[in-house]
């Protein structure tokens, strides 16, 4: 990690990196709980400018919000898990400190249940995924609001990729998807651009250890295992 | 990385003089689908919010679109807030701030990057945003706080925050060598930070 990034904080706080410096100093954020804290309290402090621009917004438009969120169901807090104590991976042990720190969420069968607001066709292969009694999630919050859900069963050989608010890859680059077995990176798909995507990972995740997003160059690693960097990772602890 | 911070149920500083509800509170409401908490959530930052988008964003139809969706990601992740890791205010506001930063980046190639840096800097035009600024006791504050930083801090960090800008873009503006605009940003802030008393340092 260059000595320099930590110098990132203030332009971080006030979203003045381009998004390739965003990705790497969340990265870096991850690993440094001091960054973090400073993190925190300069955005403290640039939340004080806006009360010098107060403005009250026009009367119609609380009518619509208030409408609007009637409609929209509110997320779970996260729940903190109990971090695992696997070692860590020789060939990217800082990704693996970082999953430490991740809110990751287990959700065993007694408490998964069907997606109210899913159509009830044919269930597709995420909400049978999801409705497997065997079925976990493990979540990663990222700093900017985004997050990844893994949904994984065992009994079903398969596992999904669940994004919200994701940005997209930087111009001439792919987000791909990785299940680790052992030490090995198995090449598990691709990410496609928006926000929101629900992937179905190829290959079987039934005797995965972890999963990774890498950001390649479009049309992915030449190599076999991640050539870019891995900017998630979550292990099936 | 737990350094102290005001209790929850305290009002936040950024609240100045008005009554302050208890946005902790509201928040952890509206997060379990309370909607009477979230209007009265609402009501007591709809100011702030609406405030920020137009400053950065300019365009007031624009900053209602930017209010209406932060509002809505308040709404969808407010069970998720952390007292622990700052107040309601600034939870929300850098929710706020990222939606219209991204807005106008998206927006980048139109007029908005045709406009002088002077043109930039300009307050607002508008009565009402000059009024209610000035009748908040916070607001003389932080202004004054403001006073207390360097110019170049002052104008980084105010390109920074309200142009929506980045680090690189502002040491161009500045003419700064690049690499020290990120600095300037990080020195301003820190300064209007413990000048302020906030962010538990």
């Amino acid at each position: 990690m260059s000595i320099d990034i930590h110098a990132l904080s203030g332009a971080y706080a006030v979203d003045a990196l381009d998004d390739i410096e965003r990705a790497q100093f969340e990265r870096h954020l991850a690993d440094c709980p001091a960054c973090r804290s400073e993190v925190e309290s300069l955005r403290e402090a640039s939340a004080l400018l806006a009360e010098t621009v107060l403005d009250a917004p026009p009367a119609g438009l609380r009518t619509r919000v208030l409408a609007e969120i009637a409609t929209v169901r509110p997320l779970p807090p996260i729940v903190p898990e109990v971090v695992s104590r696997r070692p860590a991976r020789r060939w990217f042990p800082g990704l693996v400190a970082a999953a430490a720190v991740v809110t990751a969420v287990g959700i065993g069968s007694a408490v998964v249940q069907p997606w109210q607001d899913e159509t009830s066709q044919a269930p597709s292969a995420i909400e049978q995924i999801r409705s497997a009694k065997d079925a976990r999630s493990w979540t990663r919050d990222f700093p900017d609001g985004s997050s990844a859900t893994v949904w994984r069963s065992a009994s079903l050989g398969q596992a999904a990729v669940v994004t919200e608010d994701m940005a997209d890859a930087p111009s001439g680059k792919v987000y791909e998807l990785w299940l680790q077995h052992d030490d090995d990176m198995v090449a598990a798909g691709f990410m496609p651009a928006g926000p929101d995507n629900t992937v179905t990972l190829s290959g079987d995740p039934a005797d995965a250890d972890g999963f990774g997003i890498s950001v390649e160059d479009t049309g992915g690693s030449t190599t076999g295992e991640p050539e870019g960097e891995v900017v998630a990772y979550v292990e099936f602890a | 990385m737990d350094p102290i911070r005001p209790v929850p149920d305290a009002p936040s500083p950024a609240e100045g003089a008005s009554v302050a509800p208890d946005l902790a509170e509201l928040l952890k409401l509206s997060g379990r689908g309370d909607q009477g908490a979230f209007s009265q959530l609402y009501d007591a930052v709809s100011s702030r919010v609406f405030g920020l988008a137009v400053r950065v964003v300019r365009d007031p139809a624009q900053a209602e679109e930017v209010t209406q969706e932060a509002f809505m990601e308040i709404w969808r992740t407010a069970g998720r807030y952390d007292p622990d890791r700052g107040s309601p205010l600034g939870w929300l506001l850098t929710i706020v701030h990222r939606k219209a930063v991204d807005r106008v980046r998206s927006a980048e190639a139109s007029t908005r990057r045709d406009t002088s840096y002077h043109a930039q800097n300009q307050p607002v035009a508008h009565d009402a945003t000059a009024e209610a600024a000035h009748a908040s006791l916070e607001a003389r504050r932080v202004r004054t706080a403001l006073g207390s930083l360097t110019p170049v801090q002052r104008e980084a960090l105010e390109l920074a925050y309200f142009g929506g800008y980045t680090h690189t873009e502002v040491a161009g503006m500045l003419d700064l060598p690049v690499g020290t605009a990120k600095t300037r940003i990080r020195d301003g802030l820190i300064r209007l930070r413990d000048t302020m008393g906030v962010g538990g340092q």
